[in-house]
């Protein structure tokens, strides 16, 4: 996108001189560095709940984020009004972080070269309501056909369209237009007046509004939340205890997220505040495990073409077999630690400071069939699906919640089990996978990692991994 | 832009609403002001400075409604937020329960609510800074194992608040707070552990002292060093405050009265029967002067009261917006919440659980063998079932005594057994935030580890 045709030019008819003021004016005090992220957000969202469309909205917001850094140090201040006297207030406040005289250099923005991985002409955000409450209305009806257990179902369809502009006193200028769209079904089952079973299923990615008519139709999400709440009605206990656990493939990859991306954001191993800390190089994983996190898979949830600081994201090697090999830079992380910024710099929006995030997360396949590795096992828990996980980095302690998991027993899957927490230890956790399967899969697209307040989309995927040892947080 | 000109402007947008179509129409509007400073190991890392306000509008023709937000207050964008809301109307479901609060429901709590600290506003950045300073110094200060710190950081925010409708409701009110942090690290050998502690009040006067907050966080890291995995047993399980106010999390959204009527919650269906020990009586109070969950009116313009939740054990209400109330044949319960786009939902006021009169190491004193928990992680509670089921960390109690950390282990059980099993409750509620609880004791419950 040429930066005459962005929104930011036209609409609100900001020009190239008038960002390198700003950028003067936010380096005015001295500091290292400045960027200006302005953001032009469009939502919409659409909610059924007992087959009525109770909820639809939409909305916009509109602003830009100044930041300053002046050795560790960061000034950031934000204004939700393009005005030119708002923003050059927002960079007389961030520019107080620093402390000399005024860099005078005279700067020339240029606009880079962008990726192109989300290829999307309409957004989502951009089609007519009635095409989108569609969607809602047939993961409905599609979720009630399924079985006759089935007695409540919500489905809410929301997306967004993000157009952002980072200009920096480096000379670089970015532009990018983040389209965004996610349905997700939840559905009750209950038997005979008994007591009920709550399913979920959803996805969506950086697509656009066909990827759920032609790919990823709101049936299928129904029909996966159905099947997950009538499965569920058989729950028995779950173990209690160390036990060994397989993970299905796509979303249990949560488990990566957990135990180990985390914990390689290079934010809390600059400060040595990580289980992970001055590991490089270390052996962290069984030699089966190859992590990987990748920003630049064609519109997938967790994929961007720039991250929020105006780098292009990449594939970042994080743990090759076994052996940790890198962390997740930002630009403040990377510049204080002589490295360059892996394209990991992420915001949740302009009011917010960019810091090392994950993008989409996953471990390489390996040669097992997933049927094999199940036989493997002669007793042990399966883990199809989960809930959120969370992690403490500094002890490396991390969990996450299983929603649909069955017993193993001699071989076999048999019983569906209740909901229970698996609880690890990052730096350890991995070194007990010892089967990966030859299958895997990333998640459908539904995944929001928070960190220190702030929320952004992300991706996960495994191979089936058999895990010899993890302890299962059940009652039996 | 003055007080009297937001509010005009949502009556406005109410105004304009009803002249585009709407035969009701809400107006919230959200005005704010935020400041932080991180400090770590003795340096300023992080000054953070802005303001912001957006508006947002929901609006019913008949029983369909269409709602829509926006951060431009301009004439356009103004123009087009009551454009955005009433084309939706044209998509969503002739909903029979849909509707404003009746006019009679809807007023304000007279008076003072002391919410807001006029001298939030003017505080000395250097002041802030040096606040935080204060706080982690005393914290590396404590001990020589505390050695690393993820920072401290100080807080301050004001806000105002604005809501209108078509029923002859307009108010707004103010609030502020400020909040002080610390998150020492304390290492020793191969163990690595992070603790916090933080202080939060409307304004300055009611805070801690910071070299106070940061002893506590130290004493907290530290206590954590060392910790081992306990073997696989059913115990008595005592949770400190902090942790204890994560149940009355879970209490609130079980009794949400959008999870009742759908059935989504293992206390649908459960009012006037006994759902917890006797000990127990849990209460939502949004009057209380001064306090987080404190509001004059909630976010439909209804009178924010008291109400008793649970009853010596026994389920006496649940909580309720007017939407969830006209569903279950009630009336609501003053809890509506609300962001600014979309239907109201609900949320508490302060939301707690009644102390009792042992202090914490009287608890202790009659346990032989159990674990004391003082940290969680993860989101292992499931409402429709009440499973639950997440990682704990925290001292183990022996012979009466706290003896030693653990962690990397689990705390499972159902919340309907839980809440019956609450037998014993402290005397140490205070409220740090909209949700408190006392240190409370469960007769028994699954600790799974090695």
């Amino acid at each position: 996108m040429r930066f005459s045709e962005s929104i930011f030019a036209q609409r609100f008819q900001i020009t190239p001189p008038d960002l390198e003021n700003y950028l003067a004016e936010a380096l005015s005090r001295g500091g290292d560095y400045a960027d200006l992220y302005f953001e032009y957000m469009a939502t919409s969202s659409i909610s059924i709940d007992e087959s009525m469309v109770k909820s639809a909205a939409q909305g916009v917001s509109v602003g830009v984020g100044v930041r300053v850094i002046s050795g560790e140090r960061t000034g950031y201040a934000y204004s939700g009004d393009l005005s030119p006297e708002k923003i050059r207030k927002a960079a007389g406040v961030a520019a107080c972080i620093a402390s000399g005289p005024g860099k005078v250099d005279k700067l020339d923005l240029t606009e880079g070269a962008l990726q192109n991985l989300y290829p999307v002409l309409t957004a989502p955000t951009e089609t007519a309501f009635s095409e989108r409450v569609e969607l809602v209305k047939r993961a409905d009806r599609a979720a009630r056909a399924y079985a006759p257990q089935i007695f409540q179902v919500q489905a809410t369809y929301a997306d967004n369209l993000r157009q952002v502009l980072v200009a920096t006193s480096e000379g670089t200028l970015t532009l990018d237009r983040q389209p965004l769209a996610r349905l997700s079904v939840s559905a009750l089952a209950r038997r005979n007046g008994g007591p009920p079973q709550r399913g979920h299923s959803g996805g969506g990615g950086r697509v656009e509004l066909s990827f759920f008519l032609d790919q990823k139709p709101p049936e299928h999400f129904a029909a996966e939340a159905a099947r997950e709440a009538i499965a569920m009605l058989d729950a028995v206990e779950a173990p209690a205890g160390e036990t060994t656990v397989v993970l299905g493939p796509g979303w249990p990859g949560i488990l990566l997220h957990e135990a180990v991306g985390h914990g390689l954001e290079a934010d809390f191993n600059r400060k040595g505040v990580s289980a992970f800390s001055g590991r490089i190089g270390q052996k962290v994983a069984s030699e089966l495990c190859t992590v990987i996190d990748d920003g630049t898979l064609g519109g997938r949830r967790g994929s961007l073409n720039v991250d929020d600081e105006g780098h292009p994201t990449r594939r970042n090697v994080l743990i090759e077999n076994g052996v940790l090999r890198g962390y997740l830079q930002d630009k403040l992380s990377s510049s204080l630690t002589g490295t360059e910024s892996t394209g990991s710099g992420r915001r949740e929006s302009y009011a917010h400071i960019p810091m090392p995030r994950m993008t989409n997360t996953f471990m390489l396949s390996g040669q097992s069939d997933p049927q094999d590795i199940v036989r493997s096992v002669s007793k042990g828990l399966y883990c199809a699906n989960f809930g959120g996980g969370q992690v403490d980095i500094t002890s490396g302690n991390f969990v996450f919640s299983a929603s649909e998991s069955y017993l193993i027993e001699d071989g076999r899957l048999t019983r569906p089990v209740r909901n229970a927490t698996l609880i690890g230890n990052g730096p350890e956790a991995l070194k007990y996978v010892s089967m990966v399967g030859n299958d895997l899969r990333l998640d459908e697209g539904i995944g929001v990692c928070g960190k220190e307040g702030q929320s952004v989309p992300v991706g996960v995927g495994i191979p089936t991994l058999r895990i010899d040892r993890m302890t299962v947080g059940g009652t039996a | 832009m003055s007080q009297n000109h937001l509010l005009e402007t949502a009556r406005d947008l109410v105004r304009r609403a009803l002249e585009a179509g709407s035969t009701d129409a809400e107006c919230t509007i959200a005005e704010g002001d935020e400041f932080s400073a991180n400090v770590r190991m003795r340096e300023l890392e992080k000054l953070k400075e802005a303001g912001s306000r957006a508006a947002g509008l929901r609006i019913l023709i008949g029983r369909k409604t269409g709602s829509a937000y926006t951060s431009d207050l301009s004439a356009e964008g103004l123009a087009h937020l009551v454009r955005s809301a009433v084309e939706l109307a044209d998509v969503t479901t002739e909903d029979p329960h849909a509707g404003l609060p009746d006019a009679d429901e809807l007023g304000a709590i007279p008076g003072d609510l002391q919410l807001y600290a006029p001298e939030v506003e003017g505080l000395e950045t250097g002041l802030k800074i040096d606040l935080a300073k204060r706080a982690e110094e005393a914290a590396l200060a404590a001990d020589a194992r505390i050695s690393n710190s993820e920072g401290a950081s100080f807080d301050a925010h004001t806000g105002r608040h604005i809501f209108a409708n078509s029923r002859g409701f307009a108010g707004e009110y103010r609030t502020s707070y400020c909040s002080l942090a610390v998150s020492p690290v304390a290492r020793e050998g191969d163990s690595m552990e992070r603790d916090y502690w933080y202080t939060v009040a409307r304004g300055l006067d009611g805070m801690e002292a910071p070299e106070e907050v940061g002893r506590t966080a130290a004493r907290r890291a530290i206590r954590r060093l060392h910790a081992v995995k306990v073997e696989t047993q059913k115990v008595p399980v005592v949770f400190e405050p902090r942790t204890a106010r994560t149940l009355l999390d879970n209490i609130f959204e079980a009794v949400h009265g959008m999870s009742i009527y759908r059935h989504e919650s293992f206390l649908a269906g459960k009012l006037d029967q006994k759902v917890a020990h006797e000990n127990v009586t849990v209460v939502d109070d949004g009057t209380l002067a001064g306090r987080f969950g404190t509001s004059p009116f909630d976010d439909e313009g209804v009178p924010s009261r008291r109400t008793v939740v649970i009853d010596r054990g026994v389920l006496k209400s649940y909580l309720l917006n007017s939407y969830a109330a006209r569903k279950l044949g009630m009336k609501t319960t003053g809890n509506a919440s609300r962001g600014l786009a979309g239907n109201a939902g609900i949320g508490h006021g302060n939301f707690f659980i009644q102390k009792g009169v042992q202090t914490p190491e009287q608890i202790f004193a009659g346990i032989s063998n159990g674990f004391y928990v003082t940290e969680l992680l993860g989101f292992g509670v499931n409402i429709v079932t009440g499973d639950y089921s997440r990682g704990a960390a925290g001292l183990w109690i022996r012979n009466g005594e706290l003896a030693f950390a653990v962690s990397e282990v689990t705390i499972a059980g159902n919340l309907k057994d839980m809440l019956l099993g609450i037998e014993t409750l402290g005397s140490d509620l205070e409220f740090r935030g909209s949700v408190a609880a006392p240190t409370l004791k469960i007769g028994e419950m699954t600790v799974a580890g090695r």
